[in-house]
């Protein structure tokens, strides 16, 4: 890809995630701060792809190894932290009450 | 094109669409847990999609395999513990903890790209050949870094672990971090010139500078830190998505990072804080207390529990402002109680939540949905504030600035604007509170002062448990 398509993608990104969240309930702003913080950890791509060229390069390889516990910390956590929360939300509705 | 080409150029579209649908998907109340469920699944076929590429081009070293399961396995588990053990009060510093780990993620992998470039295969994997592979590195690292430290000294604010050092809330904080912002791009642009040796500086001082910035900054203005660190990371994510040449590393955090930012927005709004001031103008206590607001209390009435129960017992319609003086007692489940109570004497019972109560925008909402309080019961303050006038009793549980009529009465007050729970309506009005300390921005309460507010001291969860005690003498919800 060359620069000024990385750019545009970038553009168009931003673009999306200002139009994604018009209006968001403040119920929900804790939980979807938690949620978009996990899909941050998108980053474990990147460490991802250091670790598969690293070709041997042994402390390229820990970099990427460490880098990608950190991103799947995010992101696991994230989205595991982020269900237990909307968990108690959905509960009580369908709840005898 | 060859097959393993397509093939993750059409997952890698999936992904992206899933994950803006889970974004968006996540604003609502009825979607929002399958969105996040969505969003999951969208990460880890990103994952199968990259996996697949490098399999079906390059191959996969065994060897690469053994560290990118070690380091996935230690990852996963301990973010899976984290977030199942974690109570729910502490949900702020689990987030900021979380966040700042994504951002060390591309701190770390911008590091290990510019320290050993990796050798050139298909794709031009050569580093530091253009100046835009430099450009990006550095961002990633600058801002990454950023992420990291102010994260977690955000993280060891909340805990209570670091409290604000005294010299942070004078003018010498801003020298101090525009001489780290100013030895930051130095760096930055030495990194560029080619000096490799400079990216350790660049590290030291983008780590400090995240320290600086976050640590004068206190109290409830804390979430809004968290939500712009939170941006910060999408935009760290992007970054390294230049510095691999990742389309979908670059649209995710693009989308992640735009998406913080009108969070933080919305956020500030409810406070009736700009962004400029919650990020430069220190603790608001420390500039309004000589202001307008102050002045003596002239009119309190303090009254005991036992009179709190007689009126409760007495009463038809009741409203509850939680706020966070209840998250930090933990008294959710306590109030809940107390609610129980009066419910089953046939008493109405609402919870009116303040945009901004609590330690997060939402948070209320979940400390509340985990004490088992219907989710119908909870009012939002447009929708309740109607009600108030048709109230018997209000009780505020450790809520201050929320329920303050100065923000609607007295425009010399810097809480003028600031949208407020009309609580003194109501015929009745209990402030359970410790003491009468002003709230988090400083300023006196003209509600304390009013006919019909009673003041009840004390430890939200001991009161609540004297008014438990009391209500069961009194027979309501014996039957």
């Amino acid at each position: 890809m060359s620069f000024i398509s990385l750019l545009w993608v970038l553009l168009l990104g931003s673009l999306l995630g200002l139009e994604l969240i018009g209006k968001v309930p403040p119920t929900l702003h804790t939980p979807l701060m938690s949620g978009a913080n996990a899909i941050s950890g998108i980053t474990m791509l990147a460490a991802l792809t250091l670790i598969v060229k690293a070709e041997g390069n042994v402390p390229l390889l820990i970099i990427g190894s460490i880098s990608l516990g950190f991103a799947l910390f995010n992101v696991v956590g994230g989205f595991f932290v982020t269900d237990r929360m909307l968990a108690m939300f959905s509960r009580k509705p369908s709840n005898k009450k | 094109m060859n097959l393993p080409v397509i093939i993750k150029f059409v997952i890698d579209l999936l992904a992206v669409l899933l994950l803006a649908l889970g974004i968006k998907g996540l604003s609502k109340v009825k979607s929002a847990r399958d969105a996040n469920r969505l969003a999951a699944f969208a990460m880890s076929l990103s994952v199968v999609g990259l996996l697949s590429y490098y399999l079906g081009t390059s191959g996969i070293a065994i060897q690469s395999w053994i560290w990118i399961i070690v380091g996935s396995i230690i990852g996963s588990l301990f973010g899976a513990i984290l977030a199942k053990k974690v109570p729910m009060t502490s949900m702020p510093e689990t987030v900021a903890l979380f966040n700042g780990c994504g951002g060390m993620s591309s701190l770390l992998v911008a590091l290990g790209v510019a320290i050993f470039p990796i050798s050139s295969g298909q794709e031009n994997f050569d580093f530091f050949k253009s100046l835009i592979n430099e450009v990006s590195i550095s961002v990633s690292i600058f801002v990454g870094a950023i992420t990291f430290t102010g994260s977690i000294v955000a993280m060891a604010k909340l805990q209570g672990w670091l409290s604000t050092p005294g010299w942070t809330q004078s003018k010498v904080r801003h020298f101090v971090n525009i001489v780290f912002a100013v030895a930051s791009l130095i760096a930055f642009f030495d990194l560029i010139n080619g000096n490799t040796s400079s990216i350790w500086l660049l590290v030291i001082i983008s780590s400090l500078l995240g320290i600086g910035v976050t640590l004068p900054i206190g109290g409830a203005d804390m979430p809004v830190v968290i939500s712009l660190l939170n941006s910060y990371s999408g935009i760290a994510a992007a970054a390294a998505g230049f510095v691999v040449d990742s389309q979908l590393l670059i649209v995710a955090g693009a989308m992640v990072g735009a998406a913080g930012l009108i969070l933080t927005q919305v956020m500030c709004k409810g406070m009736n804080r700009s962004l400029v001031s919650v990020l430069f103008g220190g603790s608001l206590s420390a500039q309004s207390t000589a202001s307008s607001g102050s002045g003596e209390y002239t009119n309190i009435t303090s009254c005991s529990v036992e009179e709190c129960a007689l009126t409760l017992e007495a009463a038809n319609k009741v409203i509850i402002v939680p706020g966070y003086g209840l998250a930090v007692a933990q008294a959710q489940h306590t109030l809940r109680e107390v609610t129980k109570k009066l419910e089953q004497n046939g008493i109405e019972v609402v919870y009116a939540i303040h945009p901004v109560a609590g330690r997060m925008p939402g948070h209320m909402n979940v400390l509340l949905a985990e004490a088992d309080v219907p989710y119908e019961q909870l009012k939002e303050m447009d929708v309740v504030n109607p009600d108030f006038p048709a109230t018997d009793v209000v009780l505020v549980l450790g809520a201050n600035d929320v329920v303050n009529p100065q923000a609607k009465n007295d425009s010399s007050s810097p809480l003028y604007g600031m949208p407020v729970l009309d609580v003194q309506e109501a015929r009745t009005v209990f402030v359970i509170k410790r003491g009468m300390s002003a709230g988090y921005s400083g300023i006196k309460n003209d509600l304390f002062d009013l006919p019909n507010t009673s003041m009840v001291f004390g430890d939200a969860k001991k009161v609540l448990n004297d008014l438990i005690g009391e209500l069961k003498d009194l027979g309501v919800g014996e039957k």
